[in-house]
């Protein structure tokens, strides 16, 4: 927002590793200031402008902060409390807390004021920042609530001109306070760039918090310098990449893959307009680099089926032609088969008629490190961007070793496997099958919560609460996560999620939960995806009004019901799911029926679905259900909805 | 069995804008159904692909069936689809403004033969309207907007509708001119039985008067359900219904709003 033009900075000296690493996420951004100075580091659209900061202004920038943060209190061992999207100044503040010693803690901005405080628990968060009025509001109900924050920094001025003081101050306004204050004290700028070492927090996250209370998770300088270092060495990451910063600031893959392999490995950080501008902005980013959650991919690919459906004949006719070649292609690639020099002319020709144009369409024309993790992937959607040429991999990791232990490797990518452990990362399977990692990426414990610390992390060792087992060509595969596996009735052991991630494979099925802990056989509760059901509704005229509507539709349930009866197939006779209710909603994170990370909470599906659940048991065909739910400004309302049960055909 | 069913129409203008995607909607027997929606939603465009009027707009639909008394009517041509009971009152009033009130529902009657029957229905809409008996001295171009909207909707009740299609008659009314349009709008959906899908932007006005209503966003029903449904929702009450009388605008907020379209 400011018109001047930001000023330079850079430093001599900063604090160093022994293996010549920077120690901190700061030295490395004073490294880039001195050694590729006016390269560009930032860039974000705004109003469709794309504004850019180099790195010597980037490290202006964050110690300018840093010193308008320290006179507004912030001190060495204190949290940030940080909510909004992405944002360039967020980043900076998050940088510049960490020059002081402090560290950001990233919350997720549909947080509800009710659930804030969570998030506020360690680091005796005084100061906050908010991206928006909206943010602003919730904090300042918080504060009224609990005192806390006592500052609140805002970046989006509009609508914030009538708050008066109150410790309000806006991110500009603490720039300049900074800046005043850089140029009364020579010699602090290198002091700040010095000041914190690899044993501080770089950042305060949080666990997903499906059952129970989120813990803290801190992962200091030297977990996110040697967890990128790791994957560097695996070539995973590379230098000068473009990425892409559209991910929640509060996901570790935020932190991590934009803040952190960013500023430690020179690449030029893109910024989208809002979140809704994304996808057109990532065209004109097109990142070298791009990380997406699977529903993510799988999205992507409902658009590219649901845009060939409705486009001109040849487009329609190439496509169907070129697609399934190129599939079936690459399924021959991963399995190490021969290919003729047909199919190489083929794929060829494929490239320039329809794998370039629709990866340009995408945004992914450049992507040449591309990623995916936090849960499966389903076979259709990884091997259709493999076969448009984007080497789509799979990662493994969890935010307790910022997200880097393990990936897949080109040349060997198994589609059962998440792949090898990355170098400089140790793993092996305890006794009860629960995997074990132990990198320099791991975190030393919770915060404050020795007892879960304790129990976590053994000689350092983290216990992942995965279950999995190692391939003899040390692939490794993970099949759910330990605390899960339940039995039936019958005493047959299986994990949930793991038959849940199998029909979500299917992109008519958004949520499903699969419910059978002690029970005589398998039930699901399914939620439809409701733009690929509405356009496989449209093609076939079936009329619908709603999502509630659409779900009730014969056709649908018929639709779901092959999606289950197909899964069904490769599950053992007594893991089957027999019976199934369409929901007239979607899981929502509002309703608590999902985490903000999109992770089934069985506890509350079971207890507020409990009626449903029932019904699914008792063999009627219909069930009238009301449904409670809460708007995202807290009020509730009741829906009163005739379901229907299904049985699975056989 | 509804009256006018719209099943998936897709419309698409100049052969590359989609305008509306999907669209399903019913109207049964006697029924009065509203259709809501921001600006450039696609309300208008859905009337049009019902009376025929996409064609001089270059638009055409393109996929679906829209049946009216159990017949697909998407073959007919704009007059034949009047003949039949179909009538549309176009945004804008657009009387004749050169001729009298009884000129302009004399217009709309070259499908009556008799005359004596043309007469005793220029009669009946004077006692529906007598505010338009009050002023056919005048040229209907003198004609306030609330009475020019009253002359148009009686030129279309000429024709003995079984559905009349209204496209925003509330558009530039004073308030009460607004509540009496729509208490006729009531009237000539209970007295004559005559169905009436209704475009408004004026929520409160139509969901009062509505039994049942569709919610268009950007082309597409987002929601749809029995007017008590609609108007209890919040995110309808946030969006199209002001959320109160009293809004200080001092305390509007810029916020992020996501809808979720419950029903």
């Amino acid at each position: 927002m400011n018109a001047v033009a930001p000023k330079d900075l850079t430093v001599e000296h900063w604090p160093v590793r022994e293996d010549g690493l920077p120690a901190t996420l700061v030295a490395a951004l004073a490294r880039n200031a001195a050694e590729s100075g006016s390269r560009i580091a930032f860039r974000e659209r705004e109003h469709g402008i794309w504004r850019e900061w180099s790195w010597r202004q980037a490290l202006h920038e964050v110690i300018s902060l840093a010193a308008g943060l320290e006179a507004r209190g912030l001190k060495a061992g204190d949290a940030l409390t940080v909510v909004g999207d992405n944002r360039a100044s967020i980043y900076f503040a998050m940088l510049a807390a960490n020059a002081l010693g402090a560290f950001p803690s990233p919350v997720y901005p549909d947080v509800p004021v009710d659930e804030f405080g969570n998030y506020m628990r360690f680091g005796d968060p005084r100061i906050a920042l908010a991206e928006d009025q909206e943010q602003v509001d919730k904090l300042l109900d918080l504060r009224d609530r609990t005192g806390r924050p006592e500052t609140i920094l805002f970046d989006d001025p509009r609508g914030m001109g009538a708050y008066g003081d109150k410790g309000i101050v806006s991110i500009a306004e603490l720039r300049a306070e900074g800046a005043q204050i850089l140029a009364e004290r020579t010699g602090l700028a290198a002091e700040l760039v010095n000041r914190a070492t690899g044993e501080n927090i770089a950042v305060l996250l949080y666990s997903s918090g499906t059952t129970g209370l989120p813990k803290g998770i801190p992962l200091k300088h030297r977990n996110v310098v040697g967890g990128i270092k790791n994957a560097e060495a695996g070539q995973y990451f590379q230098r000068h990449e473009e990425l892409f910063a559209y991910l929640p600031t509060a996901w570790v893959g935020d932190f991590i893959f934009t803040l952190g392999a960013g500023v430690l490995l020179v690449a030029t950080i893109n910024i989208p307009e809002r979140q809704e501008t994304a996808l057109h902005d990532l065209r004109e980013v097109a990142p070298t680099f791009y990380l997406a959650a699977p529903r993510a991919w799988d999205n992507m690919l409902t658009r590219v089926q649901v845009g060939m459906a409705d486009s001109t004949n040849l487009k329609r006719r190439l496509f169907d032609y070129f697609m399934p070649k190129a599939i079936e292609l690459e399924r021959k690639r991963l399995a190490g088969e021969p290919i003729g020099l047909g199919e190489r002319l083929r794929d060829w020709l494929g490239e320039i008629l329809v794998y370039g144009p629709i990866k340009d369409f995408l945004g992914l024309s450049r992507a040449e490190r591309a990623f995916t993790g936090g849960e499966a992937m389903g076979e259709e959607t990884f091997l259709f961007f493999r076969g448009l040429g984007i080497k789509l991999k799979q990662f493994y990791g969890q935010t307790e070793t910022c997200a880097l232990s393990a990936a897949q490797v080109e040349g060997s990518v198994k589609l059962h496997t998440v792949g090898k452990a990355m170098p400089g990362v140790e793993v092996k399977i305890a006794d009860d099958g629960e995997i074990l990692l132990r990198s320099a990426s791991v975190i030393d414990g919770y915060a404050d919560d020795a007892e879960a610390s304790a129990k976590a992390i053994v000689d350092g060792w983290l216990r992942t609460g995965d279950a999995g087992h190692i391939e003899p060509d040390g692939h490794l595969v993970v099949l759910g996560r330990v605390s899960e596996v339940v039995r039936t009735a019958q005493g047959e052991r299986f994990i949930p999620n793991f038959i849940e991630n199998r029909i979500k494979f299917s992109s008519f099925v958004r949520n499903v939960a699969v419910i059978g802990a002690g029970r005589e056989e398998l039930t699901a509760i399914v939620c439809i995806d409701y733009e690929a059901v509405g356009h496989w509704a449209e093609r076939r005229s079936i009329t619908y009004g709603s999502y509630a509507e659409l779900s009730q539709k014969p056709q649908v349930l018929d639709l779901v019901a092959g999606v289950i009866a197909h899964v069904n197939q490769a599950q053992p006779e007594g893991l089957r799911v027999r019976r199934f209710v369409n929901l007239h909603k979607d899981f929502d994170a509002d309703d608590g029926e999902i985490t903000r990370t999109r992770k089934l909470r069985r506890g509350v599906i079971e207890e507020s679905y409990a009626k449903l659940i029932e019904a699914l048991y008792s063999g009627e065909a219909r069930v009238t259900f009301d449904a409670a739910i809460t708007y995202e400004d807290g009020t509730r309302g009741v829906l009163s909805r005739e379901l229907e049960i299904r049985e699975v055909p056989s | 069995m509804a009256l006018l069913s719209l099943n998936n129409i897709e419309v698409v203008y100049d052969r590359v804008f989609l305008a509306v995607k999907g669209v399903s909607i019913e109207v049964p027997e006697n029924g009065l159904v509203a259709l809501l929606g921001a600006n450039g939603a696609g309300k208008s465009t859905i009337l049009k692909s019902i009376s025929g009027l996409l064609k001089p707009e270059r638009g055409e639909v393109t996929r679906g069936q829209v049946t009216f008394e159990g017949e697909d009517i998407l073959a007919l041509d704009p007059p034949e689809r009047v003949r039949r009971g179909l009538v549309h009152v176009l945004e804008g009033r657009r009387v004749f403004e050169h001729l009298t009130p009884e000129e302009n529902l004399l217009a709309a009657t070259s499908m009556h033969a008799d005359r004596r029957r043309v007469k005793s229905l220029v009669e009946e809409m004077f006692g529906l309207f007598p505010r338009l008996a009050e002023r056919n001295r005048a040229k209907a171009g003198y004609l306030s907007g609330g009475e020019q909207q009253m002359l148009a909707i009686a030129r279309a009740l000429m024709t003995r509708p079984k559905l009349i299609l209204l496209d925003e008659p509330s558009l530039g009314l004073a308030p009460f001119l607004v509540d009496e349009i729509f208490d006729t709008i009531r009237r000539i959906n209970t007295e004559s039985g005559t169905a009436v899908l209704l475009v408004e932007q004026n929520a409160v006005a139509a969901l009062d008067v509505a039994q049942s209503a569709y919610l268009i966003e950007q082309g597409r029903i987002v929601m749809s359900g029995t007017a008590e449904v609609l108007k209890a929702n919040p995110d309808i009450q946030q969006a199209y219904l002001g959320g109160g009388s009293n809004v200080d605008y001092h305390a509007v907020k810029h916020y992020r709003r996501r809808k979720r379209w419950l029903a």
